[in-house]
């Protein structure tokens, strides 16, 4: 947990250093760029932490459905922390280019939540998968990309002065997506689970 | 395993057909596309293949997590390899047509970016699958891994090109694959000997590497 906070701020205090106060597009694409990799770390963690005796524990006291929802659940909110906190440090220490900053808080959040839930099943894969770190990143790299573009396009918005149209259905496809991996891992975690 | 042959010569007639009636046939003449529009028989029924593949693929994918049979795992994993023979050959014909069309044979154009990412999540699926040593095991992850890959594959390649700018046919008002404006000569084509003719050879030549893999297995058993 502590190692996660860290991790956040050394990054942006890293890229503080590196790119002094960048302009919006920068901006923008450093903290989406930020957000994977927190989420990779934070998000990891937490399945590939799990030791054999407390995997049994958990398999003992509740069923799959269970376990893979409220891990989707912590991490979602874990990731929402997460980045709110590095939104603040973000504005602190890169400057503020956001004309929209309400909008791009709710966006980020809802970015965060996204990112977590992808992750949290590809780290359930991952775990079963014996050298895990690695294997996150190859098989998260691609899978989130598409939620990445999304999120960029959709904070475009919060950039732009002039308003744009298109928002409230991009966030629709981005919130179906959100239900179909939920779905997606209510359905197929039970066959990760029984060994 | 389909055992007939009749299918496989329709196939052999049917790319006849698409090939020479693809580089001879009457197309409509028009600026910058030109004579490139023939690509229509390949380019797109590449993908058009590739998408019969990976969804045969993840039938037996979810066969293999509600049977545990072996066999379909052989299945979902060589129908994804086809799948993905067929994407490259996609992302290749299309950059070739490209360099004609937009100038470059990459142009960083949206679409080009989420036909590479895709074939990305499938070639992710290989890494994993090889990652593991329990046959067993790798079999059930890589079932759950590609049911999940092909629904990312949906966003990746159908709704979020649709969302951006390209210079790709079927937007920003360039003509594209649609039932509307596509040619009725080029239509005869297309429909009845390109799409079913190359979907076809991909599951030949799937069924033929599948036999392989059986034929390898036994060896193993035996020896």
């Amino acid at each position: 947990m502590y190692g996660v906070l860290l991790y956040v701020a050394s990054t942006i205090f890293v890229l503080y250093l590196a790119m002094g106060q960048p302009e919006g597009d920068v901006w923008k694409g450093l903290f989406w760029m930020i957000q994977l990799f927190v989420c990779v770390n934070a998000v990891a963690k937490s399945f590939l932490q799990e030791g054999r005796g407390r995997l049994l524990y958990f398999y003992s006291i509740t069923g799959p459905a269970n376990f893979i929802l409220s891990k989707l659940l912590f991490n979602a909110l874990l990731m929402l922390s997460m980045s709110l906190l590095s939104l603040g440090l973000f504005v602190l220490m890169l400057g503020d280019p956001m004309p929209e900053p309400v909008q791009f808080v709710l966006i980020s959040c809802l970015g965060g939540m996204s990112l977590s839930l992808v992750f949290t099943f590809l780290a359930a894969i991952a775990a079963r998968a014996q050298q895990s770190a690695a294997l996150m990143a190859i098989l998260g790299f691609p899978l989130v990309i598409p939620q990445l573009l999304l999120l960029s396009k959709i904070s475009n918005i919060a950039f732009a002065d002039v308003l744009q149209g298109g928002l409230g259905w991009m966030i629709a496809v981005l919130a179906a997506l959100d239900v179909l991996i939920i779905a997606l891992s209510l359905i197929l975690f039970p066959f990760l689970w029984k060994d | 395993m389909i055992r007939q042959n009749w299918w496989k010569i329709l196939c052999v007639v049917l790319l006849i057909y698409t090939i020479t009636a693809g580089f001879l046939g009457a197309v409509p003449a028009k600026d910058i596309l030109n004579e490139t529009i023939r690509n229509l028989y390949f380019h797109v029924a590449m993908w058009f293949t590739m998408m019969v593949l990976f969804t045969v693929s993840v039938v037996y994918s979810v066969l293999y997590l509600r049977t545990g049979k072996p066999i379909h795992d052989i299945y979902a994993l060589e129908y994804a390899k086809g799948g993905i023979l067929f994407g490259c050959l996609g992302l290749v014909t299309g950059s070739i047509w490209a360099r004609f069309t937009w100038g470059a044979f990459w142009s960083n154009d949206p679409k080009q970016l989420c036909a590479a990412i895709a074939l990305l999540i499938y070639f992710a699926y290989l890494v994993l699958r090889n990652s593991m040593t329990d046959m067993d095991k790798r079999a059930r992850i890589g079932a759950v891994y590609n049911i999940f890959a092909y629904a990312m594959l949906f966003p990746t390649i159908f709704i979020i090109p649709r969302m951006v700018d390209s210079l790709h046919p079927g937007g920003m008002g360039n003509p594209a694959m649609d039932t509307k404006d596509i040619d009725p000569r080029m239509e005869m084509i297309f429909w009845p000997g390109a799409v079913p003719g190359w979907a076809l050879l991909g599951v030949w030549i799937t069924t033929l590497r599948i036999r392989l893999q059986l034929l390898a297995e036994k060896k193993l058993s035996h020896a």
